[in-house]
């Protein structure tokens, strides 16, 4: 495989898919770097998990074309295309043990028994799961299963591994190691990772660059710090954390401008009223409403002097439970740094 | 399951009465037959047997028109089960992977065969092949019997298929796969015993089926009709139980096998998702 870096991995051009009336996907164009761990984010139905299938050529694009590394794929079957996918049910072969499973698409491309036999071992090193070839699928845990269908798919070392919320059946814990692995497999094996997730936080741990899905269109592309600091649009800061959205009046009277902005909860802190606090910084006066104690961190809601409320959360450094909502019905000062303040379109 | 047994309640003596009456009633008339295959007295039930012989089997391997019955029945519940396991897996598939107008009516309509009366469905044949200048023959016989048998294998088929993940066929093709290779190395193995039990149940549907045949049969005759048109001839009844002795064993083999097959295949795949 002559891949030249430069030539984007992925490329949509002008992509469509309509079911009916429904625009699944409305006129994508995305680029995807060759190499890189790319996320398709968004809830369900914003026509991601629409856009893996038609790079995977389960689907076809309505209008528009999908280039592989500078190919016109866009109506080749899937077994034409040098690309595969790892499924949300795994999709594995329940007739075949893990060893036959693994070695499918080596099978299928008629490579000698040997070495069949060779690099199904080596793949099944790499998911951690030696010595368990001749197991039924049936016999393995949800993490297990995970993992064959991980060699399953790499070893046929394709142009682009596609993964369609492959960690959405697994536990918290598991989910989490699991997210560590991929990152690594994917750093080992250097193959290019289009990962679709409705979570925000399994998106920004892992990947190198996210596209947020909204109603079969994207909203922003860009690095997880990108996407998490500077959101594009209302729709972006709602989805990714969480955020304080502060519009027209409101927005006037704090900013001086009524131009919408951002504020992440984070970025708030909560003082005790009259502190002083430097030109660069804005500084309000409210009444705590609601305080939830989250072990890690308090989560506050306070009303703000003259309309509005914000969410505001503080690490619990050095308060306790017992402090923490002792604050409630209390007037307290927010301020923030101006910069952390982000403007934004609509 | 012999781990349940032990953790149930017992039967109360009622229910074990019940269970073991409806055995006898299903069974008895069948040991009355198996018992007068060995009778020496042809045209009487006497109890107990007035001696025991074994000659009918002999004086029955030796019957052409016997033969030629079961040769005829053996051969027409074949070929009629092979068509039936082609056309019962393809309207299964069809059924099963596509969305089209009227998919719910063609399932309907596929599975009424079975549910109308036999009679219904001979004289309606009947009436189609006579209509059609079709002489009644061999072939006949088959298409006949087809009838009911694609139901069988589309049921079995298709359930299987329902239980069966539907990413399955795409992680195939996704693999460079082609339809082909996709239905050799994956659906094929999936299906395979459902296939098996339902031919089975298909072969032994066609290998006993009267009505239907009386109405498209020319001039063969299978073995039910064989045996039954012995019901005239008292003298032979000895003969007519050591054919229906045959034929119980013939019928009990396949089912059997089938419903081992169909249990241990619901056991394993359960938990396969």
């Amino acid at each position: 495989m002559t891949n030249n870096p430069s030539t984007p991995a992925i490329r949509f051009n002008k992509v469509s898919r309509h079911f009916g009336d429904v625009k699944a996907v409305d006129e994508v164009d995305l680029e995807i770097i060759n190499g890189e761990f790319f996320s398709m984010l968004g809830p369900s139905g914003s026509g991601k998990t629409t856009c893996l299938r038609m790079i995977a050529g389960f689907d076809r694009p309505t209008s528009g074309s999908i280039y592989l590394y500078g190919q016109d794929v866009s109506n080749l079957p899937p077994y034409e295309r040098d690309v595969n996918t790892v499924f949300q049910d795994y999709a594995l072969f329940p007739h075949m043990n893990v060893g036959d499973n693994v070695a499918y698409g080596l099978m299928i491309k008629k490579v000698s028994k040997a070495e069949r036999t060779k690099r199904v071992d080596e793949m099944l090193e790499l998911v951690q799961l030696k010595g368990f070839a001749g197991r039924k699928p049936s016999q393995l845990s949800g993490g297990q299963r995970q993992r064959v269908a991980l060699a399953r798919a790499l070893i046929n070392h394709p142009k682009v591994l596609l993964l369609d919320e492959p960690l959405g059946a697994l536990d918290l814990k598991l989910r989490q190691q699991m997210q560590i692995e991929l990152k690594n497999i994917q750093k080992q094996v250097g193959i290019t990772f289009i990962f679709v997730t409705h979570d925000q936080e399994e998106a920004i741990t892992m990947s190198d660059r996210i596209a947020v899905f909204n109603q079969g269109k994207i909203e922003q592309i860009g690095s997880p710090s990108q996407i998490y600091e500077r959101p594009a649009s209302t729709f972006v800061a709602g989805f990714v954390g969480t955020s304080n959205l502060i519009q027209g009046e409101a927005a006037k009277r704090i900013n001086g401008s009524d131009q919408t902005f951002s504020i992440r909860p984070e970025k708030i802190h909560l003082g005790s009223l009259g502190e002083k606090n430097g030109s660069d910084m804005i500084s309000l006066d409210g009444v705590v409403r609601d305080v939830v104690y989250l072990g890690l961190y308090t989560r506050y809601l306070v009303d703000i002097d003259g309309g509005g409320d914000l969410i505001v959360i503080q690490q619990n450094l050095k308060t306790t439970s017992m402090d923490v909502l002792s604050i409630k019905g209390q007037k307290v000062r927010l301020s923030w740094h101006k910069e952390h303040m982000v403007s934004i379109g609509v | 399951m012999p781990s349940n047994t032990s953790s149930r309640p017992k039967a109360s003596l009622g229910l074990t009465l019940a269970a073991f009456g409806t055995l006898l009633f299903l069974h008895v008339p069948m040991w009355i037959i198996f018992l007068y295959t060995f009778t020496p007295d042809e045209t009487t039930y006497k109890f107990p047997l007035p001696g025991f012989t074994t000659k009918w089997f002999g004086i029955a391997l030796q019957r052409a028109d016997l033969w030629r019955s079961l040769t005829l029945s053996l051969q027409v519940a074949a070929i009629a089960t092979f068509i039936a396991l082609i056309l019962g897996t393809l309207a299964a598939a069809a059924v099963y992977r596509s969305k089209f107008f009227g998919r719910e009516s063609i399932s309907f309509l596929l599975v009424l065969p079975i549910a109308l009366p036999g009679i219904v469905t001979g004289i309606a044949l009947r009436s189609a092949i006579g209509g059609l200048d079709i002489p009644f023959s061999f072939w006949t016989i088959v298409i006949g019997h087809a009838t009911f048998c694609v139901v069988v294998v589309y049921n079995n088929v298709l359930a299987r298929f329902r239980r069966t993940s539907a990413t399955m066929i795409e992680a195939s093709m996704d693999l460079g796969a082609n339809s082909f290779q996709t239905f050799r190395h994956v659906v094929l193995p999936n299906i395979a015993t459902a296939l098996l039990a339902g031919g089975m149940l298909a072969f032994a549907l066609s290998f006993d089926e009267v009505i239907v045949t009386t109405f498209t049969a020319g001039q063969q005759t299978t073995l039910p009709i064989w045996i039954f048109s012995q019901l005239s001839r008292p003298r032979d009844r000895p003969v007519t139980n050591v054919v229906a002795t045959f034929v119980i064993l013939i019928t009990f083999i396949p089912i059997f096998i089938a419903q081992k097959i169909s249990a241990d295949a619901s056991d394993t795949e359960g938990d396969s998702k």
